[in-house]
């Protein structure tokens, strides 16, 4: 295990070690992140870093391979971009968690704020309590899973995101439906929620989707927007 | 019944057609009334405006002498990212290639970008479809686009890059997104967008994940430390408010700002959008340099200019501006092919002709360029077409470099305002430069 010293050490060195991995130090811990910006940023390897406090904007952002841990609430941006590996916020998430995210799992064990998943392009990301407006806007492929409640305009303009929520949603987005949840959607489901550890029966979630009405623009539609 | 006029054998008046209500004008609104739609079109602005053409080079005189042509060396380098990046670009030419996506153009086009650029000793720059390998193969210097739409948007092709371009806004729609229509979106395209095959692809208008200068400074950061800071950031601003939003951009972080003014291209918005948002290129100019200076960033920041350079006259006047070097797409197109009287027969069937045709967004391009069609794509050979835009290249450079020369510069940046004078009162205030026969420049001075 290395240990990280963020405040003493700075974030270009941080960022530059954990680039420059190898493979006899895979696992890591950083001690002081007070907020700081970029942290673990732009990793490609197999790595597991552990944030011991809250971070900044875009933590594990354009993550590749690695599980990156924050244990407290994470900034705007976090996992944004994503393209494979794991990030779980113990905490709360700000703005824009996982947008858009190509691979990979994000999970957040409390609440996440508005934009959750924007523009999401295969990641899939599980939130153990509630997300805010907007969520999943214009989300283009992977899955959101929502044990809680979902905020206004979920899944605005919508493409082909698959979207679970247990709770209420307080209203949903231009062209978003809700769907029959098929078996296939609850083996997809299942999975997501024991890797996501989340103690929840897939039964208990709605599907919602893309009505596919304004995949071609129409000026029938024009009132959609 | 006869009118008094036949009758009496009296001289009539020509038809007068309107200047407000033109055919131009009211063919539009015939469209409109058919189909309730808006004209969507590719290009950039084809009204006029006050323009380059609308300068004068004063040469040189008794108070400045030349230097000799063809003897005496007048310098083109230019290095952008000097500021921040451990790896700057160095170009030989004062030209780049600006954006365009992979989707609103061929792969083959793609391919004939680079190539032409790289034979040239400068850099191409991806779009809003991600990067291709024949893009990347074929270009020496790629410059990679970040735009709000995060198509293909990956960490290895950040890294492959040269550069990096934070696309905030775009001269012929500052405020605007995209719309790539199903008829372009192919399997491939599809496939680097995270897409269903054949629907409408929209280009989001703002980022998804930052709102304000504060956010993009943090998203700068970002993108530095995913790159080890090793690569030039750009950040392109469209022509709104270039005095602030250049002065935005540096304080964010930026290496290099590239300013795209209204008669700048787009493969397809709205016709109202282009004709009627933004700022011509020479009026955004003067502005965004004067941001530089005072910061006391000039030439540490440097500014491409862009939108509706065509002619090495154009190149020199946006250089003693103050531009460090400038951008081309348009012309860069119409270098490859784009809109060729040898296709004129083909332009007539599609109800335009050549010089004229706009309808980028409809795939359905005679020379190959913005289309997906397999069969059209072909018609454009990307080694001829390389060779046809580096020519076009070299005559920019050598055009630049003879008006250099005359005015007395052993390097193109040493080119500066009081070179040029310009033949109009809104020309002279929009570059700042007295008019013509005067020593007039409206706005400074008190009048």
């Amino acid at each position: 295990m290395q240990t990280f010293d963020l405040a003493a050490r700075g974030l270009r060195d941080l960022n530059a070690k954990l680039h420059a991995h190898n493979s006899n130090q895979t696992a890591w811990e950083i001690d002081n992140p007070k907020g700081s910006h970029a942290i673990a940023v732009g990793l490609d390897a197999p790595l597991e870093v552990v944030v011991n406090g809250s971070t900044g904007y875009y933590c594990a952002g354009m993550n590749k391979q690695a599980t990156v841990v924050v244990k407290g609430s994470a900034g705007p941006g976090v996992a944004e971009n994503m393209m494979s590996g794991t990030v779980i916020v113990e905490g709360d998430a700000s703005q824009y968690a996982g947008a858009t995210g190509r691979g990979g799992l994000l999970v957040i064990k409390g609440n996440a704020a508005s934009r959750c998943g924007i523009s999401m392009k295969g990641i899939d990301i599980v939130v153990h309590g509630n997300i805010g407006h907007m969520s999943a806007f214009m989300a283009q492929s992977g899955n959101l899973v929502v044990l809680g409640d979902a905020g206004a305009a979920l899944g605005d303009s919508l493409y082909e995101a698959r979207l679970f929520v247990r709770g209420e949603v307080k209203s949903l987005g231009a062209d978003c439906v809700e769907k029959e949840m098929r078996p296939e959607h609850i083996e997809i489901l299942r999975d997501l929620l024991e890797r996501a550890g989340a103690d929840a029966r897939p039964e208990d979630f709605r599907r919602y989707g893309s009505a596919r009405t304004l995949y071609n623009f129409h000026v029938d539609n024009v009132s959609a927007y | 019944m006869k009118d008094a006029a036949s009758t009496n054998n009296i001289p009539r008046t020509a038809p007068r057609q309107s200047a407000t209500f033109n055919e131009s004008v009211n063919s539009e609104i015939r469209r409109a009334a058919a189909t309730g739609i808006y004209d969507i079109r590719g290009g950039g602005a084809k009204r006029r405006v006050p323009h380059f053409d609308d300068l004068l080079f004063l040469g040189a005189s008794i108070s400045r002498y030349p230097l000799e042509g063809y003897r005496e060396k007048c310098d083109t380098t230019v290095v952008l990212g000097t500021r921040f990046a451990k790896k700057p670009i160095t170009i030989t030419t004062p030209v780049t290639i600006a954006g365009m996506s992979f989707g609103s153009l061929s792969a083959n086009a793609k391919e004939a970008l680079g190539r032409g650029a790289t034979l040239a000793g400068t850099s191409t720059t991806t779009g809003d479809g991600g990067m291709t390998e024949e893009e990347r193969g074929h270009s020496e210097k790629l410059v990679y686009q970040v735009l709000p739409s995060r198509y293909g948007m990956n960490p290895d092709d950040l890294r492959r890059a040269d550069a990096i371009e934070v696309v905030v806004g775009q001269g012929a729609k500052p405020g605007g997104g995209g719309m790539l229509l199903g008829q372009k979106i192919t399997e491939r395209v599809a496939e680097m967008r995270t897409l269903p095959v054949g629907i409408d692809q929209r280009s989001a208008c703002r980022h998804p994940d930052w709102t304000g200068p504060d956010d993009l400074e943090i998203k700068l950061l970002e993108l530095r430390e995913i790159t080890d800071w090793e690569k030039p950031i750009y950040v392109k601003i469209g022509g709104a408010r270039p005095y602030y939003d250049t002065t935005l951009a540096v304080k964010a972080g930026a290496d290099v700002v590239v300013l795209d003014g209204m008669q700048g291209g787009t493969a397809a918005t709205q016709e109202v959008f282009i004709e009627h948002i933004g700022q011509p290129t020479l009026a955004c100019i003067r502005p965004a340099v004067q941001a530089l200076q005072d910061m006391g960033m000039h030439r540490k920041v440097q500014l491409i200019v862009s939108g509706g350079i065509r002619t090495g006259a154009d190149v020199a006047k946006a250089l003693a501006l103050g531009a460090d070097a400038v951008s081309i797409g348009t012309a860069a197109l119409v270098a490859l092919g784009d809109n060729d009287p040898a296709l004129e027969e083909e332009y007539q069937k599609l109800g335009t002709t050549a010089g004229a045709y706009d309808d980028w967004h409809e795939g359905q391009d005679p020379a190959g360029i913005t289309t997906q069609d397999p069969d059209l794509m072909k018609r454009l050979d990307p080694i001829a077409g390389g060779r046809r835009l580096h020519n076009y290249l070299s005559v920019l450079t050598l055009e630049t470099q003879t008006i250099a020369r005359a005015c007395g510069h052993n390097h193109v940046h040493n080119l500066e305002p009081e070179d040029l004078c310009a033949l109009t009162v809104e020309a002279a205030a929009m570059a700042g430069v007295p008019l013509a026969g005067t020593d007039w420049i409206p706005g400074r001075g008190g009048y």
